[in-house]
């Protein structure tokens, strides 16, 4: 009986193993050889791709994209953050209203919405158009294909992502808990430090780990605001493939990827008991 | 008392405001592009006035209209071989135990949780390995892939909410495991497997980083199509496609919102 039931899994056994774990065996594979005369690969075993991580120049950009997709992450738990916390405290029905608000922008294209920044940041685009009117500059102030504009648009992407699974530990949150916290004399700060954020910590884990490492690698942000001048890990991977033609050396890159969202993905785990499936 | 009730109105107009500018932010990419598609000025950068011409453009543009062809076909069969394998999937591992059980759980939902420019590098190294040539076939293969893991972690949260003792029950009078899946089980996770579906479909249809790799030199979709007119000199028919495929979102998230309610009801 048990087993008759676990053949309705097995479809998706097979489908998984031969386009999930195969293809990801083969990057593994293909990472340790050589770059091949037609753009493939050959078949001598190398350590170079790895070691090329370390070079100035490409460990120069792993910094860049670390360091953008620690920003924009810190920028979207710093927008993302009060904005679950307000909106936990609002009446139900005001409260599934602004939950269909953030899921519209979670499901829509992030192109698209890239594409809408591309309209709102240029020269003679909206923002500077304002600040022009109002006065407080006098000549647009460039803003498209700046690293500024790269941050600010991984940082919007990211938001929804960041927003929805710290919300959901908001509303788990026990009224109860800051009531006693409030009878007990703590004033709104202290319930809030130690009542609040410790119980919403998972939360913010899923939000990073949702967040974090997806952010290094979303190339299309970068070269349609940054216009080229921000490469991050996304962009030097999509260039091995489509320029360079360096599938090996693109894979190892590609490992590299895999290897930090499992270690930010074990981390939430250990810390919060999740991985951040729960919000799909 | 009265200090108290001052902080408390102080604070609700800050966190009013706070959720205004957030909603605010995250919408004004949204609505520029939209007004701009009914913009009459070519170059798109100063309104110069009202115009549908741009939607009319579009219906006269071939290019457009193969890749919203391709994008349909990949997104509809992507949609209906994953509601299978997930909704089966999800079926098969709450209901049994088997070896290797956690190992699938977490393997099968990868395409979703690896970065995409990763995915889509397995996907375009395996497929040149296996000699599959580049096209329809590779879309859907690929966003089959990645739709799984949305349609499997929906009815698996369906799932565990579900008593199983009422396919024991259909099962105790009498019912074939196959009978009673599809007359019990089935219609109590029909709408998980929708809702689904559903953000499966919004998925696929704006997925542009993962098909960007597989497409082959004939198929193109329409997100691979518009990524490479911006990043050209934009033309201004592709605000109205991009207010299209917007409206097409929009219909897809209502849909799954009604799907939910109407469970909720029927509950």
């Amino acid at each position: 009986m048990r087993g008759k039931r676990g053949l309705s899994a097995l479809p998706l056994c097979l489908w998984t193993c031969a386009f999930v774990f195969l293809p990801l065996l083969y990057v593994l594979f293909i990472s340790f050889l050589e770059k091949g005369e037609y753009f493939g690969v050959s078949r001598v075993f190398t350590l170079d791709n790895y070691a090329r991580l370390f070079s100035p120049l490409y460990a120069g950009i792993l910094l860049n994209s670390l360091k953008i997709a620690l920003e924009s992450t810190l920028l979207s738990l710093l927008i993302g953050y009060p904005f679950a916390w307000f909106m936990a405290n609002k009446p139900p029905k005001t409260r599934s209203l602004i939950m269909v608000l953030i899921v519209i922008p979670f499901w829509t294209s992030a192109l698209m919405r890239t594409y809408g920044w591309m309209i709102l940041l240029r020269n003679r685009g909206l923002i500077n158009a304002a600040l022009m009117a109002l006065g407080v500059i006098e000549k647009p102030i460039r803003m498209l294909n700046t690293s500024g504009a790269v941050l600010l648009g991984t940082a919007y992407s990211m938001l929804p992502f960041m927003i929805l699974p710290i919300y959901s530990s908001m509303e788990k949150l026990d009224p109860a808990l800051r009531e006693a916290a409030r009878d007990l004399g703590a004033g709104p700060l202290r319930s809030f430090l130690s009542v609040v954020l410790p119980e919403t910590l998972p939360g913010v884990m899923s939000g990073l780990a949702m967040t974090f490492v997806p952010s290094t690698g979303m190339f299309f942000i970068s070269d349609l605001l940054g216009g080229g001048t921000n490469m991050l890990l996304g962009n030097l991977i999509n260039n091995q493939l489509t320029v360079s033609r360096d599938w090996p050396f693109g894979a190892a890159l590609s490992i590299l990827m895999v290897g930090m969202t499992f270690c930010v993905m074990s981390l939430c785990r250990r810390v919060g008991g999740t991985d951040g499936t729960e919000v799909f | 008392m009265r200090a108290n009730n001052r902080g408390g109105r102080a604070g609700r107009a800050v966190s009013d405001l706070w959720l205004i500018l957030v909603l605010a932010f995250l919408y004004l990419p949204i609505v520029m592009v939209v007004a701009f598609s009914f913009n009459q000025s070519k170059n798109g950068v100063l309104w110069t006035g009202f115009t549908t011409e741009w939607y009319r453009a579009l219906f006269e543009n071939r290019a457009i209209a193969e890749a919203l062809v391709s994008s349909l076909t990949v997104a509809l069969v992507s949609c209906a071989l994953s509601a299978v394998l997930g909704t089966l999937g999800a079926v098969g591992l709450a209901r049994a135990r088997f070896k290797g059980k956690g190992a699938l759980q977490n393997v099968a939902v990868l395409p979703i949780m690896l970065p995409e420019v990763a995915v889509g590098l397995a996907f375009m190294t395996f497929f040149s390995l296996l000699g599959v040539p580049f096209g329809r076939l590779t879309l859907i293969l690929a966003h089959t892939t990645f739709c799984i893991p949305y349609v499997l972690l929906n009815v698996q949260a369906r799932l565990q909410g579900l008593d199983p003792a009422l396919e024991e029950a259909a099962r105790d009078l009498g019912a074939s495991p196959q009978r009673a899946f599809f007359t019990v089980t089935l219609p109590l996770i029909l709408p998980a497997v929708l809702s689904g579906v559903l953000l499966a479909f919004a998925m696929s249809l704006d997925d542009m980083v993962i098909s960007f790799f597989v497409t082959g030199p004939e198929t193109t979709t329409l997100p691979v199509y518009i990524f490479g007119k911006l990043k050209t000199n934009v033309p201004p028919s592709i605000n109205a496609l991009c207010s299209l495929m917007l409206g097409a979102t929009l219909a897809v998230v209502a849909l799954s919102r009604l799907v939910r309610r109407g469970a909720e009801k029927g509950r």
